[in-house]
């Protein structure tokens, strides 16, 4: 048997390649060991972190874990609430874990989590001109899409719904519609998704990738839930690249009906 | 003089600096810098003045989404 689909299928962002399509959130997991093996469950292509006011109540540990797992880390800026709390949030994140990658986080409303549109432009434009690599957390917004990717971003983390809801994509149209009117960007579908039919459902449709947090950390077991997620994307991609079929209205047999030997045949044939 | 470290008063002396604050504090690496909401960036904490009523955040990595 021969296969079309190359090898070398990976997900690029700004000329990086990373071994897998799932990026996977550090946040809530039971324990360390919970995450640590939800890490090793996944072997997700980037982790991500956050940075908050040192004390002696910190999460001891937490770093040396990640670092013994070499993943790539993607700082954000969770909480900021203004462009100005951005940018120091950024530039402090790239200091203290030494690297340009931003999960750039915006919120302009505290009971749904909606990213700020606008500042999220401003934002994303200044700290491109500083040298980052902004993964922009946005809504499937296409117009808003397209500011960023003019201010320099070359790739969107769409949500699918509000971060920590598992309700799976609330609006397909409007998310497809951005895959579909912006098709060599990298999206990745960031915040929202609950279960791997929820990611593989988006990797179907073409997106490059899915960060995962809540649905992985506050599952009963996260690391067979990270698994199965990893699974899920895995199979969507492969079903992307596959070419799914045509949906059709009406009914098609697949079993050939030239040469039935019964009677309500003999007359078809006039 | 008196300033805030992470939302707690302290004081230094009147000439100190970043670098002075963060033994104050018992700062334990690895940790990045804010002064009054601006980012200091490592290699300014020891020429980095600090005046009274400065507000100095330390932060440290956290797991996050």
């Amino acid at each position: 048997m021969t296969s079309t689909i190359t090898t070398a299928d990976t997900l690029t962002l700004y000329g990086t390649s990373f071994p897998s399509r799932v990026l996977l959130g550090t946040s809530r997991y039971p324990s360390l060991q919970s995450l640590s093996d939800s890490i090793d469950a996944a072997r997700p292509g980037m982790v991500t972190v956050a940075l908050r006011r040192q004390s002696n109540t910190g999460e001891a540990g937490f770093f040396d874990v990640l670092k013994r797992h070499g993943v790539a880390l993607l700082p954000n800026t969770a909480g900021c609430q203004t462009v100005d709390e951005v940018l120091t949030t950024a530039r402090m994140a790239r200091e203290l874990f030494d690297t340009p990658w931003l999960k750039l986080e915006l919120i302009g409303d505290d009971y749904t989590l909606q990213p700020d549109p606008i500042g999220l432009v401003e934002a994303a434009g200044i700290l491109i001109r500083e040298g980052f690599k902004v993964l922009p957390y946005c809504t499937e917004d296409l117009v808003i899409g397209r500011r960023l990717l003019d201010v320099g971003c070359e790739a969107l983390m769409p949500w699918g719904a509000p971060i920590g809801t598992g309700k799976g994509v609330t609006n397909p149209y409007g998310l497809r519609t951005l895959r579909e009117r912006l098709p060599d960007v990298p999206l990745i579908v960031d915040a929202g998704l609950g279960v791997p039919s929820h990611a593989c459902q988006v990797m179907e449709w073409g997106f490059d990738g899915v960060l995962l947090n809540t649905a992985v950390s506050q599952a009963t077991f996260p690391p067979q839930m990270a698994r199965a997620f990893a699974l899920g994307v895995e199979a969507g991609r492969m079903a992307y690249l596959a070419g799914p079929m045509a949906e059709r209205d009406s009914a098609q047999a697949s079993t050939p009906v030239v040469g039935m030997p019964f009677w309500h045949q003999d007359g078809s044939a006039a | 003089m008196n300033i805030h470290i992470n939302q707690q008063p302290f004081s230094v002396p009147d000439a100190a600096t970043v670098t002075d604050a963060l033994a104050a504090f018992g700062a334990k690496p690895p940790f990045a810098v804010a002064l009054n909401g601006q980012f200091v960036a490592r290699g300014e904490h020891a020429s980095k003045a600090l005046a009274a009523g400065d507000k100095l955040d330390i932060v440290s990595p956290v797991a996050g989404g």
